[in-house]
């Protein structure tokens, strides 16, 4: 089972998601993340906009390679991957 | 008197309450998340703050607890199928009469939820919000749950229908540069008003298309611009385009409208049929982002005034206060209490507020002023806020 690693930014929002493993079944990355909103409602929203799309200032890599499709979020996460989660922090 | 004052800003919701005649402010709530509106519903006593996530996407929070606690509200979003044609954000070779291309279309998102207005105390959970880009949302349920309003989205003066197929008119309002954060550059709502006399009866003002009325709930909508002078188009009188910065009525007047545009400040006796322009430049008034009306008298006004219009701070480093008594006819500046040296504030369209005889603005520059004999003297409430983009009495 792929594991989602995030960053602890969400944990704010979502204290379920801190301090634990969080192993969801392999799937493509829009699956992987409605797993893991199925532990913690609203996730998605977070991540996606409200057309299923990874919002401006999100990044998901697979183990070290990047989330090409943004769009329609259909990369495979394998049953040994890590779909890792990050966003891209700046200014002040 | 009010006993509250809600700040939204770049760090969070700062809270102030009135004690003993002091105003003191609270710990911030959402520390570190950039919040562009708070306020609170006088019906039911329910805070609000539209928090401008930068990665998370815009969310709204409520607390029904005066602020102990507040929980995230995730059901604003555009239906499927919402979308909206491309505005470009011109180029310095933009030529304004060129002959528009084939539209671009983009489904839609929220990127800003911009404002928030409160149904009459007789609809208990209605609610309105203004997005960028340029949708009004209503909510009957105390914002568990909210609608697109589709009449005004898909307005003939936006292209028509685009639920249903491509544009069937010409979209005709611009895009802000408030929105260019976001990536784009496409108009937002910023101004909601509610008729206290008719509940079916709304103003919208959008940033930078103009006021849009409906007399019947929502149904339909019509431009109401007619009077408005746009300098910086090549027709300053054209129906759509202009570029309110803040809208606001009198509430024991509704008729009277008062509008801070981008091209001066404008004033309406009829309800927003015609407007006048009441600028005074010699006296400094014409350019600024907020306006605020006196509740019971609709020809009074206060302003702060900005140097225009790509400077945007303070005129000559000293902040005053403009207040108008007569429609606009005159306008009385106050100062003091103000910084009048070395002052480059610049308040933003929701950041001046009334209630009573009491005002409040706040800054970009983190300074927050109140005055309680109705704007003629001021004294500071903390210089060290962040950068405030909301002023509302609760």
């Amino acid at each position: 089972m792929p594991t989602v690693t995030m960053t602890s930014h969400l944990y704010r929002f979502f204290p379920v998601l801190g301090n634990r493993s969080i192993t969801v079944p392999a799937g493509s990355v829009a699956e992987v993340l409605r797993e893991v909103d199925a532990i913690a409602p609203g996730f998605t929203d977070y991540v996606l906009d409200e057309q299923g799309s990874l919002r401006r200032h999100v990044m998901l890599s697979i183990n070290d390679s990047l989330v090409l499709d943004r769009t329609t979020l259909t990369d495979r996460v394998p049953d040994n991957g890590t779909l890792y989660i990050f966003q891209a922090l700046s200014g002040g | 008197m009010s006993n509250m004052i809600l700040l939204g800003t770049r760090k969070g919701t700062v809270i102030f309450d009135r004690s003993n005649g002091a105003w003191r402010p609270r710990p911030i709530a959402h520390e570190g998340i950039p919040v562009c509106y708070a306020a609170r519903d006088p019906r039911d006593g329910t805070l609000w703050s539209s928090l401008d996530h930068g990665h998370w996407g815009p969310k709204l929070s409520r607390s029904r607890d005066g602020g102990a606690t507040w929980e995230d509200v995730l059901s604003l979003k555009y239906p499927q199928g919402a979308r909206y044609i491309v505005k470009v954000l011109p180029a310095p070779d933009f030529d304004p009469e060129a002959p528009a291309g084939k539209p671009e279309y983009a489904a839609a998102t929220v990127y800003k939820i911009w404002n928030l207005a409160f149904g009459r105390a007789d609809q208990p959970g209605r609610l309105y919000a203004g997005t960028i880009p340029g949708g009004l949302f209503v909510s009957e349920d105390g914002g568990d749950s909210w609608t697109l309003n589709r009449p005004l989205w898909n307005h003939e003066s936006r292209g028509g229908d685009l639920f249903a197929g491509d544009a069937t008119s010409e979209n005709r309002w611009q895009g802000t540069p408030a929105s260019v954060d976001y990536g784009v550059f496409e108009p937002g709502i910023h101004s909601i008003i509610v008729d206290p006399r008719d509940p079916d009866h709304l103003h919208v003002a959008a940033s930078s298309a103009g006021v849009i009325e409906t007399t019947d709930g929502g149904r339909t909508w019509q431009g109401r611009n007619h009077g408005m002078l746009n300098d910086y188009m090549p027709d300053p009188q054209a129906e759509w385009g202009h570029d309110p910065h803040f809208v606001t009525a009198c509430a024991g007047q509704p008729d009277h409208l008062w509008q801070q545009n981008h091209c001066g400040v404008f004033y309406s006796e009829d309800g927003a049929q015609h407007w006048r322009k009441v600028s005074m430049p010699d006296a400094g008034v014409h350019f600024g982002f907020p306006v605020a009306v006196d509740a019971q008298d609709g020809r009074t006004a206060w302003v702060v005034p900005a140097r225009a219009d790509s400077e945007r701070m303070a005129i000559d480093g000293g902040l005053f206060v403009a207040r108008t008594s007569d429609g606009g006819q005159s306008w009385q500046a106050f100062r003091e209490g103000l910084p009048q040296v070395n002052a480059y504030d610049i308040v933003l369209r929701h950041s001046l507020d009334v209630a009573g005889d009491t005002l409040c603005f706040g800054s970009t520059t983190g300074n927050v002023y109140l005055s309680e004999d109705r704007g003629e003297s001021w004294r500071c409430l903390g210089n060290n806020f962040p950068p405030v983009y909301s002023v509302r009495f609760g």
